[in-house]
């Protein structure tokens, strides 16, 4: 009976990891760029949320809300001024731009917040729990399991019913041609990141819900995103969420094991999968 | 072609002030190893520092300058490096002057499994999985009990206190143990950071360096005239893991004392490391040493704010990034055409006669 | 006035200077053939007029405004669409997205719609939920041109749509021509087969070396003329 709850734990761990890494794995499926400041921009987030909560008193749910917009915003300017430029045959520019602007998030962070651990106050939601048969599942994984689940689902219509997804796509196999097509590569890729962050401001309102965060937690986040967008495959949102559910699962039962091998033993599962399937469990056919 | 005959090519890898700077480099040198007898130990120190993070930058430098492999997990080698370093003064008894070198060897040794799974991920991805690696070998070395867990450990005091070389030392300047030290891991600093530079620049000029250069260029086309871009990238891979290896065990002999979150910190071991080269210049020898002293500069001026400091730097990197991607040396060569470590191969005499047919298909 | 000119256009790729000096000009409800060897520099031509190359911004006149300067996008939403040399369809898209996508730069009223171009091809209404690339070339061409009418152009450019095809296939394609003119656009055609570009076309450009060398109406041209400003006199 405890394995089984260890692997619903397990899955419910990944949906937040799948969250953290559905932006991730959208940008790269369109431009074939790695933001290495992904993870602090989900701690930006947070704090984004944070503040909402404690100054105006907003539900978090609803400060979410409010949040996406302004994420939007943030990501849409900061691809279209910044990472835009940045585009070339060498990859070393968007590289060292976005690692850079990920210290430089870290420790503005770290300047407005100081290095306090925070929580985001969800009422009593963070205690609740419903019993699912024999185990009980906590309300706040569940809903961001649901939320993870809705995410995919939302960002694959997007992607496959509409017109702004096939300029993702068709950019994505040839911008030359997207050119003709009328399709204008910065304020499509502005537009993709916007995107990504508002499935980044999902994931913060559950980061800073379900544990306490702070300015420096961002890198880590960053690490758990890739893994599960290197295990799902380049470019597939369900192979994501899958890819998010395996660091989970593995983290769940390495803790079971012993406390210190929780976050060990997720990586040790990414690094058998890159062994044994390098191109990850769902490669897209096309690529 | 036949103006071309009686001008006969050259092809040179000297340039215009690489000569003089030969002889100002020797003088250099020669006052950097007597600079025991006339600085003080904080001043000492504060060279060590300087020394080794250039040798840190230089060998970033080579993986990600010259063969273009942009790692964010050099720290796994310098961790890794202090650890072995550890492990061999602390388990074994050995001299820490001997785990060293050994601690060097250890960390090419991790190379090889790491480069088996990091070849497997281009670009971007060998990135961020680099940084997997090191967080691996962190939490792999945090479970060793015998080495402190994760609160760590410090060198034995006998151990330190006891190297014969320190005891030379000590009788030479007539300094306290403490002093002996702090002069001991200098030189070797320096002769560490000499060593590397001497190193790189000689692969860079030879013909494997060449490859190097046809790889980062061209993968495809260098594929196609027999270079073999992967072997190239591992070697390359290899020699940075045993450099900075070496250089993280010199960093924790001086520290003595270690934490899995210090020697495997990232913005301490990757992070400054990739903004002094960055700034200085990548892809050039110089750009390391212009690079490390800039940040030497900053952080003396910003160290009494904190965070802003890192904000700063990481503000400086992307603006150079953006606006002078070749880095403040590069900058420097490209008005004055001065090259202190000429490695690019110039063609000169003869006479240029353009072709005007040929091209692309149009 | 002419539709679309260019004037004194030169174009290059780095060191490489592919066009010196092209003056050509498309007349309102006109079909122009732009013909010449390999390397003459018909397609930097299309490039150029399509926004892929930029150049002067007088270098092209499209109804007498200056549009060599402005991009690819810019280019499409005044009404010149292309369709490019090896067709170049989206492998992730389907064969209906395809179509649909050439609506995205410009989506104005018009003949053209996914039924009219289903109509003109109709092969492709059947295989509409295919990826693009997994039809045969002449069905991949069609989508091409298809795609390409989606927007309802004033000016087609076509870049060697008989590229590889078979005779029978060049011949269906090319009699979905008379239509696409009927509805309005005004074509120009690169073409390697002289045969072919004499029969479709009003005009005739020959490109050698990156210069007009031979201009006129078919009737107008003796073989012998062709064959000199195709390959050089002498040759």
């Amino acid at each position: 009976m405890m394995w089984i709850d260890t692997i619903v734990q397990g899955i419910l761990l990944g949906g937040l990891y799948a969250l953290f890494a559905a932006g991730l794995s959208l940008v790269f499926g369109i431009m074939r760029l790695v933001n290495l400041a992904h993870g602090d921009l989900i701690v930006l987030a947070a704090f984004l949320i944070l503040v909402m909560v404690s100054a105006l008193g907003l539900n978090p749910f609803v400060a979410a809300l409010v949040a996406m917009p302004l994420m939007f915003a943030i990501g849409w300017a900061l691809q279209f001024y910044l990472l835009n430029r940045t585009f070339g045959t060498d990859i070393l520019p968007p590289l060292l731009v976005t690692f850079g602007l990920s210290i430089v998030i870290q420790n503005g962070l770290l300047e407005g917040f100081t290095a306090d651990s925070r929580r985001i106050p969800v009422g009593g939601l963070d205690s609740a729990s419903v019993a699912l048969g024999p185990i009980n599942v906590g309300v706040m994984p569940l809903l961001t399991l649901a939320s993870a689940v809705a995410v995919i689902i939302g960002l694959n219509q997007l992607f496959y019913r509409t017109s702004l997804g096939r300029a993702f796509r068709a950019i994505s196999d040839d911008p030359v041609t997207a050119g003709l097509m009328g399709i204008r590569p910065k304020n499509i890729f502005a537009t993709a990141t916007g995107i990504a962050m508002v499935v980044v401001t999902i994931a913060a309102l559950y980061l800073g819900t379900r544990a306490n965060f702070d300015p420096t937690i961002g890198p880590a986040r960053l690490i758990y995103a890739f893994e599960a967008v290197i295990i799902g495959g380049l470019g597939s949102l369900w192979g994501t969420l899958f890819g998010g559910i395996v660091i989970g699962v593995a983290q769940t039962f390495g803790a079971a094991v012993n406390p210190e091998w929780q976050i060990l033993a997720g990586h040790l599962a990414f690094l058998l999968v890159l062994l044994l399937k390098p191109r990850g469990l769902f490669p897209r056919a096309v690529d | 072609m036949t103006d071309a005959s009686l001008t006969p090519w050259k092809v040179e890898t000297r340039a215009k002030a690489s000569a003089t700077f030969a002889i100002v480099a020797a003088l250099i040198i020669l006052l950097a190893f007597a600079a025991p007898l006339f600085v003080s130990r904080s001043v000492l120190q504060d060279l060590f520092f300087i020394l080794t993070m250039l040798v840190l930058a230089q060998n970033w430098n080579l993986l990600a300058g010259y063969a273009g492999l942009v790692s964010v997990g050099q720290q796994a080698f310098v961790g890794f490096g202090a650890y072995a370093m550890f492990a061999l003064v602390i388990l074994a008894g050995l001299d820490p002057l001997a785990a060293i070198l050994l601690a060097g060897i250890a960390s090419s040794l991790l190379a090889v499994p790491t480069a088996f799974f990091l070849f497997r991920l281009q670009g971007a991805y060998f990135a961020i999985g680099s940084w997997v690696i090191a967080e691996v070998v962190r939490l792999a070395l945090a479970q060793l009990k015998m080495l402190g867990g994760g609160t760590g450990t410090s060198l034995p005091r006998e151990a330190t206190r006891d190297m014969p070389a320190l005891k030379l030392v000590g009788e030479l300047f007539g300094v306290k143990s403490s002093g002996a030290g702090d002069i001991l891991t200098y030189w070797l600093a320096l002769l560490l950071a000499i060593a590397t530079i001497g190193l790189v620049y000689r692969l860079l000029r030879s013909k494997q360096g060449l490859g190097l250069a046809a790889v980062r260029d061209n993968q495809e086309a260098a594929r196609s005239v027999g270079v073999d871009a992967r072997r190239m990238k591992t070697l390359v891979y290899l020699a940075a893991a045993f450099g900075t290896g070496l250089c993280g065990a010199l960093i924790y002999v001086q520290k003595a004392r270690i934490s899995p979150d210090a020697a495997f910190s990232v913005v301490d071991w990757t992070a400054y490391v990739i903004f002094i080269v960055v700034i200085g210049g990548i892809g050039t020898i110089e750009g390391p040493i212009v690079g490390v002293i800039v940040f030497y500069i900053l952080q003396n001026l910003l160290a009494d704010y904190g965070s802003w400091y890192l904000l700063i730097l990481g503000l400086i990197g992307i603006a150079i990034m953006l606006f002078a991607p070749r880095g403040l040396w590069g900058l420097f060569a490209e008005r004055t055409g001065i090259q202190l470590f000429p490695v690019r191969r110039r063609l000169t005499g003869g006479t240029v006669t353009p072709s005007k047919k040929g091209g692309p298909h149009g | 006035m002419a539709l679309l000119e260019t004037k004194g256009l030169t174009a290059s790729y780095g060191d490489f200077q592919a066009l010196f000096g092209v003056d050509i000009a498309l007349d309102p409800g006109e079909t122009i053939a732009i013909i010449g060897a390999n390397g003459a520099g018909k397609t930097t031509l299309m490039r150029s007029i399509a926004g892929i190359l930029a150049n002067q911004p007088n270098a092209v006149l499209f109804d007498g405004e200056a549009i060599g300067a402005l991009p690819a996008p810019d280019i499409v939403a005044r009404g010149i669409a292309m369709v490019p040399e090896g067709r170049k369809l989206f492998p992730s898209l389907s064969v209906e997205e395809n179509l649909l996508i050439g609506r995205y730069g410009r989506a104005v009223a018009g003949h053209w719609s996914l039924q009219t171009v289903y109509e003109l091809f109709p092969i492709l209404k059947e295989r509409r939920g295919n990826p693009g690339t997994a039809l045969s070339g002449g069905q991949q061409q069609m989508v091409a041109i298809g795609r390409a009418l989606m927007s309802n152009p004033r000016v087609l450019l076509c870049d060697e749509i008989s590229l590889g095809l078979a005779p029978v296939v060049i011949k269906d394609i090319y009699a979905a021509f008379p239509r696409i003119r009927a509805a309005g656009a005004s074509l120009v055609v690169v073409e390697q087969d002289i045969g072919q570009a004499l029969k479709v076309s009003d005009r005739v450009y020959c490109l050698m070396e990156g210069r007009i060398t031979l201009s006129g109406a078919p009737s107008d041209l003796t073989r012998e003329k062709i064959h000199s400003a195709y390959f050089g006199a002498g040759a």
